[in-house]
């Protein structure tokens, strides 16, 4: 089974084509490095996304915090992980990277605060 | 008048990867003017990640790879950085007139390096007929209200064509809960990057419909629906939506530059050249549109080091 993909993974957007066998790749072509290759096994097995989102502040100077996930959590859990991060309010003054939440939803991902808040 | 030897306007990524690069070229007198009350610019509204992969050799978020260049600024005495400062005046012998809360200031500059990034182009531009309710917005301002205010500017979004910002909001909507009902192109592809295409629209399962346009906006206070035709075979269409997001590109702002006496092309509002007075200099967005901020850091690195160059030769 032959499957078109996008390559995400940098701006050039490789057009791949994917011979899979329903749920693994045999073969990938179109990539123009070894990432379409990574990108391509991890999209037909277990498609992944980094979420970025904001939280609500309370007393900071910036009053929405930008905030991403360390590494990219399941495609799937995406809008529940939109509503875990709604629920938080934050307070004190953080810097890019703070970890505001640890293993959100089971993921394994942290969310980390991408701007300095103080 | 205040003199400086080194007076950049704009603090975005165009701004403080030029600021830097002239500093570590040797110049040591350098104002960096910047109208909102942070650094960063445009890059603390861009919250997604894809910045920094050819800069870097990182994915950052647009936020990250601000705080990369604002860190190394704050830690120079070399470069004074002026926020909440809005450029009002500027001739071409290098003197600026600018607004800073609580007063108006001169400062006389031996060069300048004009960073001052774009603006977007509006529904006018495109040539929109319908009424004029609220809930039509650019798609830039969107982000800004979402990512920065924490406001949600409406609940079901069509968006007039396919830029990166465009592209981006569709995502970010339909991650707040609103739902986007069409995204539509007039061209036959995409005019923003094709893995947005992928991760912002195809991931949300959101129409895309090409070879498309609006044919009309309707609503009394609010928007209420857009007519939508297909421009080949002239059928139409309604959605009903109480948002319109318009992301049909984006003119590089140089009205300070044209105020100074340069000539800028009519069609795209850029300069002719980096240089086009003796010492001034114009980077980045304003210079012309860029896909990737990686090579507006590469390109104004170069413009800060011309800069210091023209300074030396001064002496």
């Amino acid at each position: 089974m032959i499957k078109k993909l996008t390559c995400i993974e940098c701006p050039k957007g490789c057009q791949l084509e994917v011979e899979t066998d329903g749920s693994h790749v045999i073969r990938v072509t179109g990539n123009q490095c070894e990432k379409g290759v990574t990108y391509a096994q991890q999209e037909i097995e277990d498609p992944r996304r980094i979420l970025t989102s904001t939280i609500l502040t309370k007393g900071l100077a910036v009053k929405m915090l930008p905030v991403r996930t360390s590494v990219p959590i399941p495609k799937a859990k995406l809008k529940e992980a939109m509503d875990e991060v709604k629920k938080i309010r934050l307070s004190g003054p953080v810097e890019a990277g703070t970890v505001i939440l640890r293993d959100l939803l089971d993921t394994g991902a942290d969310l980390i605060a991408t701007r300095r808040a103080g | 008048m205040e003199s400086r030897e080194l007076v950049i306007v704009g603090a975005g990524p165009a701004g403080m990867a030029a600021a830097l690069s002239a500093y570590r070229k040797g110049i040591k007198d350098i104002l960096l003017l910047e109208r909102d009350q942070y650094l960063g610019g445009i890059l603390n509204q861009c919250i997604h990640p894809g910045f920094g992969l050819h800069h870097f050799k990182e994915d950052l978020t647009g936020p990250e790879y601000a705080d990369r260049f604002i860190k190394e600024i704050e830690g120079i005495k070399g470069i004074e950085v002026s926020l909440k400062s809005f450029v009002v005046h500027l001739t071409g012998n290098k003197v600026l007139t600018y607004l800073k809360p609580g007063k108006l200031a001169e400062v006389k500059a031996k060069a300048l390096i004009m960073a001052t990034g774009c603006r977007e182009r509006t529904r006018e531009m495109v040539h929109i007929p319908g009424t004029r309710p609220a809930g039509i917005y650019p798609a830039g301002l969107a982000q800004k209200m979402i990512n920065i205010e924490g406001w949600l500017p409406g609940k079901e979004v069509v968006i007039v064509g396919s830029g990166d910002i465009g592209l981006i909001m569709a995502r970010r909507f339909t991650l707040e809960g609103a739902r986007v009902k069409a995204v539509v192109e007039i061209q036959k592809e995409s005019r923003g990057l094709i893995r947005n295409v992928a991760q912002c629209i195809e991931d949300f399962e959101i129409p895309l419909y090409f070879l498309h346009r609006i044919l009309r906006i309707y609503g009394q206070d609010r928007v209420e629906k857009v007519t939508v035709e297909n421009i080949e075979t002239k059928e139409s269409f309604d959605i009903t939506c109480d948002t319109v997001l318009i992301s049909v590109g984006l003119i590089p702002e140089n009205d300070l530059v044209e105020m100074a006496g340069v000539e800028l092309d009519k069609a795209t509002n850029c300069p002719r050249s980096v240089e086009p007075i003796p010492g001034i200099f114009i980077c980045g967005n304003a210079y012309k549109v860029y896909d990737l901020v990686d090579w507006v850091t590469r390109d104004s690195e170069k413009a800060g080091k011309m800069a210091a160059e023209y300074i030396k030769g001064l002496k």
